[in-house]
């Protein structure tokens, strides 16, 4: 177990973070603000990259598809909260999760509709291609590093629009009592709206980024739908300060518990049972740190509520 | 919607289907993954049935079709359904191995033929077979042994070898192990569905190894091929077809080029059926065949050569006439080992590009009339 091959690891499981921050910024902030549980959530990350590999296939520039993605994921998102979730607020949970649930199936077949059933195409642009070295002989793919950089700018632009602005304000006061935000004359439908937006914006971003390594095709939400829904209880429903501290945790839980339990393991039986015992533990590690962390801290690392 | 997309496809399927149907019509179900994630592998194996029963000609075969959602329950709930109200007298269609595995063995207690156009579980080839199961794709080692076998006479000694944590993905190592003789630099079980493998390459990259075997189906193949062209590992990579047939290839792009993998079908194999089977799969649908297509079309040509023979309520003149196997496929030689599963030539294909399109162009025979290891387990 060389060094080179830890740090490695740790900045694999940094920007798995960062990707799962992208994901679940949104998600803690429409639970937190709107109380409402969105399962389709995983589908905006799907539609954003979807978007992208239309954008990028069509016009052939990465950057256009990124912006397509953000876009068209925000208006899906905007779409979806007038058409169906505005009438859903003041519902019991079980019922958000049924239309929630109904949203991802249409999302999912009419994605399949328009765009077949076999996977598309989106690659890294060219000059994202390859490996960089870092100090220390670690040969690591340059778009990786890109996500990390990209990953982090986004958390801090959200953390100075909720703390420093006047949106930021607002956001934070609905979280708090909506009656009386209201009562204040803000437009609280209008702001839920854009919220909503926002978030389905960057699940759409995260999709497209990620697609770029991953597939694009249907379905590939989901599967990070469950570690987002991880990361915002860890952190704490609601705070962003807590999905950042969260997706990292999880990320970096995931990828080197995957990677030295086994190891680890190797050390008192023989290997393919070490591999097999290992993978097993290592794909429950998220959910024992998620319950260890519930058990020292019900409301999760930066919740204040319930 | 779902459901009601369901009985809209069995309902124009039946429609094209059932025109002139006499009492001694051939009821066929197909049960395939039409929708979700799988949905490529289920439309190619429908597709390819339907052009070879549209091409026999034949009124007397009836096709119902429907969607699994790749869910063994669905699955299991639409035999029932088939077996009962709609009175099949056939089975086929499934792609995955679990769900196979939750109607097959059910379905021939039952009396039913089961032809199976993909999944060809070791349970099935072994002390599960029955005589009325025929597998008319390959036992799921096949591919990977052939990878294996590959993978050893190009010399390579020290091979990387990973795979999804389920059933098939085992299989799949097992397999590919039988084969080489070489050493295992590092033996890897990924989460199923995992789509992240930055953490995998890196150990790949620490292992010091002379190459790469990998089976991920589906969308986790193609994130492990772009990730790992990105990240300056160049060992060569062996796999089996499935990551690299012709609906996942265009996705993955330049990634797979060069890349050596093995298959019992191309759509360059040098035989009359296989040609005439590219040329009016690509009229037909507008696309080329992948290896999927070509297994429902030679199930579906196996079926027609047993309906020409026999009828099917003549359970064992019909079981004879599928065993003999009497019908030209798509792969050439083709026949049944003593447990229904096919005894035939596995070819090494490497990732080309024509014009615009990734396709594939065999290099060798990877394994030549190529049994199972599972024949002295089954007991029929």
């Amino acid at each position: 177990m060389s060094f080179v091959l830890i740090v490695e690891q740790i900045l694999n499981g940094l920007q798995l973070g960062v990707t799962l921050f992208l994901m679940s910024a949104g998600l803690t902030l429409i639970f937190g603000v709107m109380g409402l549980i969105n399962l389709a959530h995983g589908s905006l990350y799907m539609v954003g990259a979807f978007a992208a590999a239309a954008v990028a296939g069509a016009f052939g520039s990465f950057i256009l598809a990124l912006i397509a993605a953000l876009a068209a994921a925000a208006i899906a998102g905007a779409i979806v909260e007038i058409s169906i979730l505005r009438r859903l607020y003041r519902r019991d949970h079980l019922d958000q999760v049924l239309a929630t649930f109904a949203l991802i199936l249409i999302f999912s077949e009419g994605t399949r509709w328009v765009f077949g059933s076999f996977p598309l195409y989106l690659d890294i642009p060219n000059y994202l291609q390859g490996p960089v070295m870092l100090p220390g002989e670690i040969q690591y793919p340059l778009y990786r590093i890109t996500l990390i950089i990209l990953g982090v700018l986004v958390a801090i632009f959200l953390g100075l629009l909720i703390s420093k602005t006047r949106i930021g304000i607002k956001i934070r006061a609905g979280e708090n009592d909506r009656e009386m935000i209201a009562a204040l004359g803000v437009d609280i439908s209008k702001l839920y709206t854009m919220i909503f937006a926002l978030g389905a914006a960057l699940a759409g971003l995260a999709g497209a980024l990620v697609g770029a390594i991953q597939s694009v095709e249907v379905g590939m939400g989901e599967p990070v739908l469950i570690l987002a829904f991880v990361v915002i209880v860890i952190g704490g429903i609601g705070s962003i300060k807590g999905a950042m501290v969260g997706s990292v945790l999880v990320g970096l839980t995931d990828t080197l518990g995957g990677v030295f339990l086994p190891k680890i393991l190797q050390l008192f039986m023989d290997i393919s049972t070490a591999t097999n015992v290992g993978s097993s533990i290592a794909s429950m590690a998220i959910y024992i740190l998620m319950g260890a962390i519930l058990i020292w801290r019900p409301t999760g690392l930066y919740g204040s509520r319930l | 919607m779902k459901s009601l997309l369901n009985v809209s496809v069995g309902i124009i399927a039946a429609a094209c289907l059932t025109m002139g149907s006499a009492s001694a019509d051939t009821k066929v179900g197909m049960i395939t993954t039409l929708s979700g994630g799988g949905a490529g592998l289920g439309i190619d194996v429908r597709d390819g049935f339907m052009l070879a029963i549209k091409q026999s000609g034949r009124s007397d075969i009836n096709v119902v079709i429907e969607d699994d959602q790749r869910k063994p329950d669905v699955a299991v709930k639409l035999a029932d359904k088939m077996i009962q109200s709609e009175k099949v007298d056939v089975l086929t269609g499934i792609i995955w191995s679990n769900l196979a595995m939750a109607v097959v063995p059910s379905a021939t207690a039952q009396g039913k033929f089961y032809l199976s156009p993909n999944a060809g579980p070791s349970v099935l080839a072994g002390k599960g077979c029955h005589e009325n199961y025929f597998n008319v794709a390959w036992q799921n080692d096949n591919i990977h042994e052939a990878a294996g076998a590959y993978a050893d006479g190009a010399g390579y000694k020290k091979t990387f070898i990973l795979a999804p944590n389920y059933p098939a993905g085992k299989d799949a190592l097992v397999g590919f192990k039988r084969y080489f003789k070489g050493q295992i630099a590092g033996e890897i079980y990924t989460k199923l569905g995992q789509t992240d493998y930055a953490a995998e390459i890196a150990q790949i990259r620490a292992a010091g190894a002379d190459s790469v075997f990998f089976f991920l189906p589906g969308g986790m193949g193609i994130a492990f091929l772009k990730q790992y062209s990105g990240s300056g590992v160049d060992l060569p990579i062996v796999g089996p077809a499935f990551s690299f047939d012709q609906g996942i290839l265009q996705a993955v792009g330049e990634a797979a080029l060069g890349v050596v993998n093995t298959s019992q079908w191309n759509k360059d194999l040098d035989n009359p059926t296989n040609a005439a089977f590219v040329k009016s799969f690509k009229a037909e649908y507008g696309r080329l065949p992948s290896l999927y297509a070509s297994q429902g079309f030679d199930t579906a040509n196996l079926l027609i050569s047993a309906v020409a023979k026999a009828d099917v309520n003549d359970t064992d003149a019909f079981r004879a006439a599928l065993k003999s196997a009497d019908f030209d496929s798509t792969r050439g030689d083709f026949s049944f080992s003593s447990n229904h599963h096919p005894i035939q030539s596995i070819y090494a294909r490497e990732v080309i590009k024509e014009g615009d399109v990734y396709t594939n162009k065999t290099i060798s025979v990877a394994l030549e009339n190529h049994s199972n290891v599972y024949t002295q387990d089954c007991k029929m």
